[in-house]
């Protein structure tokens, strides 16, 4: 499986947040999306996701589900946690698993994916009542509980603790050893060796970012 | 369909929770309705016969009320970016939303209209035909403004453009609702004709209004 992304150019308000944008990644690779605040970091995972529309150049999947969109094939872990404050932990991710996951979840598997991410014991408590941290948690569960090849992660280690981040880190490469594919928007290290960083806002005609040096 | 009961299931138990706006639209219909008697005065002859536009109006501004929140609220906490992620069809996503709102908000204004009618100086045989045709032509009110809550989703303010988006487009569905309830009351017109336009509209608006909310929502992502 391998994520391509050929001559992208993305247009947000009338400004060019990047053109020429060339990267590709593989199956149990991650690729570090780094630059300046506004270098288009966000923006680049959320057209992988489907959200931006592209004003030029193509993303290609190979040897992935035909039958699926890219953006079916990718979780996206953004910014906004996506939970709604008077449904309990549990309710907001059995809806999660249920609204996207193909196949009917296992029974139990919200169990299994909130015990992972240490949540196990909030089960029925209002999301309302989570701490920031707690919430990035539970986003972080929506990715255990329904498989998806491809990560997109906006800043996945913002609010977490210590804990959490050596956790997050776990889990990541727990899903590159899987096979799976990891883009993350970060200012600092998240936890995994062996990535690939794609800077933005540094783009040179020549330089194909995203190779390996 | 495991998708669509999912967040069916999802809309409704929110409405229904704390601060899930469900009964505010009813409420807001309440009061409406309760003030109009005050503000016409004690004519109950006068009251009898605008009777059934009150409560269509009152229904129609009620419905407007909770309508903004139906896609805002999914934008402003990153639910919708997820939504569109699946390989649930975002129309059939948008009509099962639709679906849940109109049993949380509309369904309670049309069982709500046998209690109002009294207000409005309604024998029995009045407070069922009004109720039958909001009963008809709600899920229109719905449906087309299902269109008006999809464009408005990006914006921070909405209601206020969602009313002067969505008002003008549902008249026809106050005319023929009206024209219908004061068909059965006081006549000439047999009930039929005006309701068969009723409905019409209604299964109209919902064809038109999931697609085109579909289309707004995929638009006003960019």
């Amino acid at each position: 499986m391998r994520l391509e992304g050929v001559a992208l150019a993305c247009i947000r308000g009338g400004r060019e947040v990047f053109a020429g944008l060339e990267f590709s990644v593989g199956g149990g690779e991650a690729l570090l999306v780094t630059g300046r605040n506004g270098a288009g970091k966000s923006t680049l995972l959320r057209l992988v996701a489907g959200l931006v529309r592209p004003a030029g150049g193509r993303l290609s999947l190979s040897d992935g589900d035909p039958e699926r969109s890219i953006a079916e094939q990718a979780h996206y872990l953004g910014h906004l946690d996506a939970l709604k404050p008077s449904l309990t932990v549990g309710e907001n991710l059995r809806f999660w698993m249920r609204y996207l996951a193909s196949a009917k979840p296992a029974e139990g598997a919200e169990y299994t994916a909130l015990a992972a991410v240490g949540l196990g014991a909030l089960t029925e408590l209002p999301a309302a009542y989570l701490s920031a941290g707690q919430r990035r948690r539970l986003s972080i569960a929506r990715l255990l509980a329904v498989k998806r090849p491809i990560w997109l992660l906006d800043e996945p280690t913002s609010a977490l603790d210590r804990d959490a981040q050596d956790m997050l880190a776990d889990l990541m490469r727990a899903h590159l050893s899987g096979g799976g594919i990891i883009a993350a928007a970060t200012h600092g290290p998240i936890g995994l060796d062996r990535a690939r960083e794609l800077q933005l806002g540094a783009i040179r005609p020549g330089i194909r970012p995203g190779t390996p040096p | 369909m495991n998708a669509l009961a999912a967040i069916f299931m999802r809309d409704i138990r929110l409405a229904v929770r704390v601060g899930g706006g469900g009964g505010i639209g009813v409420l807001f219909f309440l009061i409406v309705v309760v003030l109009m008697p005050f503000a016409i005065g004690p004519d109950m002859a006068l009251l009898g016969r605008i009777g059934p536009a009150i409560l269509w109006l009152g229904a129609l501004l009620a419905s407007l009320l909770t309508l903004e929140r139906l896609f805002a609220a999914d934008h402003e906490d990153g639910s919708l970016d997820l939504i569109l992620m699946s390989d649930t069809p975002l129309e059939l996503a948008v009509a099962a939303k639709a679906l849940a709102h109109w049993l949380t908000t509309g369904l309670p204004l049309v069982i709500a209209v046998p209690l109002l009618g009294l207000f409005m100086n309604l024998d029995g045989h009045a407070s069922a035909a009004v109720a039958l045709t909001l009963l008809a032509g709600t899920p229109a009110l719905t449906f087309i403004g299902l269109i008006g809550a999809a464009l408005s989703v990006a914006l921070r303010r909405g209601g206020l453009l969602l009313a002067v988006l969505v008002l003008p487009l549902t008249i026809p569905v106050l005319v023929f609702g009206v024209s219908a309830s004061n068909a059965a009351i006081v006549g000439p017109l047999p009930f039929g004709t005006p309701f068969t336009i009723l409905c019409a509209l209604t299964l109209t608006s919902v064809v038109i209004g999931i697609f085109a909310a579909a289309a707004a929502l995929r638009h006003g992502m960019e």
